[in-house]
């Protein structure tokens, strides 16, 4: 008697099986290009219904984890693998760079207006709780002027292995020595102060919940909630919002160097120019060079091509950078040489 | 002698008054808890809500279709996988558990009762999601499913205690085989108590994120393909909640009455059908 | 099948009447054996599951077993970057958020068991006792969403600065409230461990035969004085049962915990600074570890987490079982 509902769940699960055929493709990874990343497949599902794909913004650290045990598609992140991690996966790996972005101080100080100026020693020393109110005097001499409050930091970062992290320790690395000796840089690092957010969500609901708290989260989520970019002391000395065009400056040193034969894994941040933001980096999908699958390869690499051309328009209006023009024919030789079974899947991806 | 008596009596309404008063806050915890949903969640209710999918971050409007049906389908398919399994293993205590077996799966039944549904999710996800090379609704309802299974044997076994000896014995004596007697008579005649274990077995799982986002992760997609990673309404509710966006609280709470009108659903029929079986004794 | 009294010789068979309209199928042993054997078949699921369980996070956690031993447990540097794991601010949070949590939950919960089984007017106590086991039935994960948007914001307006004003110099009140703290999570979790305790209590007082608390009425005891002196003293074993049953039902709680706690690796004795907790950390950190040693410490986490759980259920249980035996008490709550 208890077994005729079940049978009919039984049905109903065999009825909704897919009519027809449609590849079905999982990734996973860095929230940093969340925001981009959502308004691409949703744009590309419309127009694309041979393909479905779904995007789960977990972090980097989980985006190159769950990529090397093979339980997605394709991962995305904006800590580039480290070679050892490489290595362990045989090598099988292509970092395909999608955007641009910028990591920015963002805070919650209602009171304050106008956007606040940051030193990096200011940024290091703050995220390693040496300054603790918002009054301090050397914060309030880059911010002539404006009127702090004498309320406490609330430092806040996160939680899961993240790219956002890893850039952002990667430039207090660059301009902390102290930094560097205590902390270090990667996905999850040792925090000497603050408070855990899950993804570049979970930091940005955090400080905007959060009277008197910092936090770093890409651009666009700032731009999204109306919450403050700071701007950030180059190595030039200038004070630098990040912007399109400042994200971009950015990447002008790191683009002069790069050939084709670059493996796209290139760290932009403290980078020299008058013009550029410090503290921004490229962010890139993981796809590998050989697919078992020949159907979900074709899909995924048309996807891919899709996002580095007709996609990149997206970015600017999100809080992003599109990637330099420069690298569009290196990402399609990358893209050319993915195989599945051997052959070359660039032919069946139809465009 | 008085005075000590009268401070005695004073002492047992203070005390009377006091647990009361313990009562009533802790009903008033659920009064607000479900205040709050209704007064937060209830606007957002309408019929994109039901019928469409989330759109891309930082945009307005959108539903949680996919969520909802994807709780069904998730929690359905832990059903099929964990009642026969409780079930079973709660008529095996029942009949067969008097031995040293039974101890054993009894005592192990109440530790993994116990057992935080974090560590299910590890689990399943070294168990499925790593071996079968992706994340998929069927992983997730593998492991909602082991966390049912004790919690129904355990009732089981006590509704099938419940069932009058004499009525057993009665079969065994007209010659029913055991089996039969177990199942045509004593199974039977326990099966209103059976299906309410099951309910609330069913309502517990129903609203777990914590071995979900290892093993189904999640789908911004309509989906009911059981091999796919699907979403659901706790985990639709977990991003929401915790990222920044007004328009995510907004929907998170009204998943919330959802999810939450769902799960007192079953937990009410449960009760009911306690309730027409063993009166209002409990 | 050898220990069934009414178990009739294969002899008399033939005198077995048949069920009109339905000849039996099966012999009679040959299907009492099918029988018990597909059972003890099912029942052997859960044994196994354990065993496999135990197995997955002992072979997951071996790597980090072997580089950190014991003192895993006691050591406090979280360093992913310098490849050094110590869990104790984990274990610090688990157990500190559960205490904090019991301190809130235990009484509300005894004072609701005792209310219904020994005070309450009759047509009140089934849906209180109704009311207070919907609160096991809200989700983790809505407790976390209203402990973010209702209780922090509560805490941060009404509850801290008073609190600050008058216990500030303690220890246990210190720095600055961030919102996301101990005191939320312990408060979140008192709320849904009440419930269990509450149903479990209520079931031990209610087997606590009668004739106790009649005979201390008889000797002239006030009603508080014959629950106080003589009935709860005899549920003692199992009302502790209780409690520990919710404890063990805190240690693992994971969502709403990881919402508001702050997932901090840090150890305070303030209950106003973020903490952390074993389940949050899993829920954060497990399916992002980048090296194999932080996957591995993550395993240990959660084996730690485990064998913590296991032991205080298994505690739970016998207490109760040694007040009500046998039966599957608690179990039902939702």
């Amino acid at each position: 008697m208890t077994k005729s509902p079940l049978i009919a769940v039984a049905a109903a699960l065999a009825l909704a099986a897919p009519a027809r055929a449609q590849v079905k493709l999982n990734g996973a990874g860095a929230t940093f290009p969340n925001i981009i990343y959502q308004d691409w497949i949703l744009t590309y599902n419309q127009s694309h219904s041979d393909a479905q794909l779904n995007y789960q913004s977990i972090g980097s650290g989980g985006g190159i984890r769950q990529f090397s045990e093979g339980t997605v598609d394709f991962g995305a992140t904006d800590a580039p693998m480290k070679d050892s991690a490489i290595a362990a996966i045989n090598g099988n790996v292509l970092h395909i760079p999608t955007v641009m972005g910028g990591d920015v101080p963002t805070y919650n100080l209602p009171d304050v207006k106008g956007t606040l100026k940051f030193t990096p020693d200011v940024l290091a020393d703050i995220f390693l709780g040496h300054i603790t109110k918002w009054s301090d005097a050397r914060i309030a001499s880059a911010n002539a002027g404006v009127k702090l409050p004498d309320a406490d930091i609330v430092v806040v970062h996160r939680s899961d292995g993240s790219g956002t992290t890893f850039i952002w320790t990667d430039y207090l690395s660059k301009v902390s020595p102290e930094w560097e000796q205590k902390v270090g840089r990667g996905p999850s690092v040792n925090w000497p102060v603050g408070l855990g957010g899950k993804g570049n969500e979970g930091v940005t609901a955090t400080v905007k919940q959060t009277p008197g708290a910092i936090g770093y989260v890409e651009l666009g989520y700032a731009m999204a909630n109306q919450l403050p970019a700071g701007s950030v002391r180059n190595k030039a000395g200038k004070f630098v919002a990040a912007s399109l065009e400042s994200i971009t400056a950015a990447a002008a040193g790191a683009m002069k160097e790069m050939g084709p034969n670059t493996d796209f894994r290139v760290s932009i941040t403290n980078p020299d120019g008058d013009a550029a933001y410090p503290v921004a980096s490229f962010t890139w999908f993981l796809l590998r060079k050989q697919y078992d699958d020949a159907a979900k390869a074709a899909a995924l690499v048309k996807f891919v091509w899709w996002a580095e051309t007709q996609g990149q328009s997206r970015a600017a209006p999100l809080g992003y950078a599109p990637l330099p023009k420069q690298l569009g024919p290196w990402i399609e030789v990358r893209l050319k040489s993915i195989t599945a079974g051997g052959k070359s899947v660039w032919t069946t991806a139809a465009r | 002698m008085s005075g000590r008596s009268l401070r005695r009596h004073v002492t047992s309404g203070l005390m009377t008054g006091l647990v009361a008063a313990l009562s009533f806050t802790a009903v008033l915890a659920l009064v607000l808890i479900l205040g709050d949903l209704i007064a937060k969640g209830a606007s957002s209710l309408n019929w994109d809500f039901f019928t469409k999918n989330p759109v891309p971050t930082g945009q307005t409007g959108g539903g949680v279709a996919n969520a909802i049906v994807g709780t069904g389908v998730i929690v359905g398919l832990a059903a099929l996988f964990g009642l026969p399994v409780g079930v079973g293993t709660g008529l095996y205590l029942a009949e067969y558990g008097s031995g040293r077996l039974g101890w054993v799966v009894r005592f192990v039944a109440d530790v993994l009762n116990g057992t935080p549904s974090i560590v299910i999710g590890i689990f399943a996800w070294t168990w499925l999601v790593r071996p079968m090379k992706g994340y998929s609704a069927l992983a997730g309802s593998a492991a909602l499913a082991a966390l049912m299974v004790p919690m129904i044997a355990r009732t089981t076994e006590e509704m099938v205690r419940l069932v009058p000896h004499s009525l057993r014995e009665a079969a065994l004596a007209l010659g029913y085989p055991r089996w039969r007697t177990s199942l045509r008579v004593v199974a039977r005649t326990a099966l209103a108590g059976i299906v309410t274990g099951c309910l609330v077995g069913v309502a517990r799982i129903a609203g777990e994120t914590a071995p979900l986002i290892f093993t189904a992760l999640g789908n911004q997609n309509f989906t009911t393909n059981i091999t796919q990673p699907m979403q659901t309404l706790p985990h639709q509710i977990y991003e929401y909640a915790t990222g920044p966006f007004e328009e995510w609280h907004r929907l998170a709470w009204a998943s919330a009455l959802v999810l939450m009108g769902l799960v007192l659903l079953l937990g009410v029929t449960a009760r009911w059908a306690i309730r027409q079986r063993h009166g209002a004794a409990r | 099948m050898t220990t069934l009294p009414i178990e009739p010789p294969a002899a008399t068979q033939p005198a077995r009447p048949v069920t009109p309209g339905r000849p039996a199928l099966l012999g009679r042993n040959t299907g009492d054996r099918l029988y018990r054997a597909t059972l003890t078949a099912l029942a052997l699921v859960l044994p196994l599951l354990l065993v496999t369980l135990l197995a997955e996070l002992v072979v997951g956690a071996w790597p980090a077993i072997k580089r950190f031993g014991v003192p895993f447990v006691w050591t406090s540097v979280w360093d992913p970057v310098a490849g050094v794991f110590g869990a104790a601010p984990m274990i610090f949070g688990t157990l500190a958020s559960s205490l904090l949590a019991l301190l809130i939950a235990v009484p509300l919960a005894l004072g609701v068991a005792i209310y219904l089984t020994e005070f309450s007017p009759k047509w009140l106590r089934q849906p209180i006792a109704f009311l207070v086991e919907l609160l096991a039935a809200i989700p983790s994960v809505v407790y976390g969403l209203w402990g973010i948007f209702v209780l922090i914001p509560f805490l941060r307006g009404y509850v801290v600065p008073p609190l600050r004003a008058v216990l500030g110099w303690t220890p246990l009140f210190s720095g600055v409230f961030y919102g996301n703290s101990l005191l939320a999570g312990g408060i979140i979790l008192a709320i849904m461990i009440v419930p269990y305790i509450a149903a479990v209590s209520r079931e031990v007082l209610l087997a606590v035969p009668s004739s106790q608390r009649e005979a201390a009425l008889g000797m002239g005891a006030t009603r508080w004085e014959a629950v106080w002196t003589a009935v709860v003293p005899y549920g003692r074993a199992g009302l502790i049962g209780a409690v520990i049953l919710g404890l063990g039902r805190a240690l693992g709680e994971t969502m709403a915990v990881t919402m508001v706690i702050g997932n901090r690796h840090d150890i305070s004795l303030s209950v106003l600074q973020p903490a952390y907790t074993m389940a949050a950390a899993i829920a954060n950190e497990f399916s992002e570890a980048v090296t194999d040693l932080h996957l591995a410490a993550m395993f240990e986490v959660g084996l730690v987490l485990f064998v913590i759980t296991v032991i205080v259920n298994a505690c739970a249980r016998l207490l109760i079982w040694r007040v009500a035996r046998g039966t599957a008490v608690g179990s039902r709550a939702l």
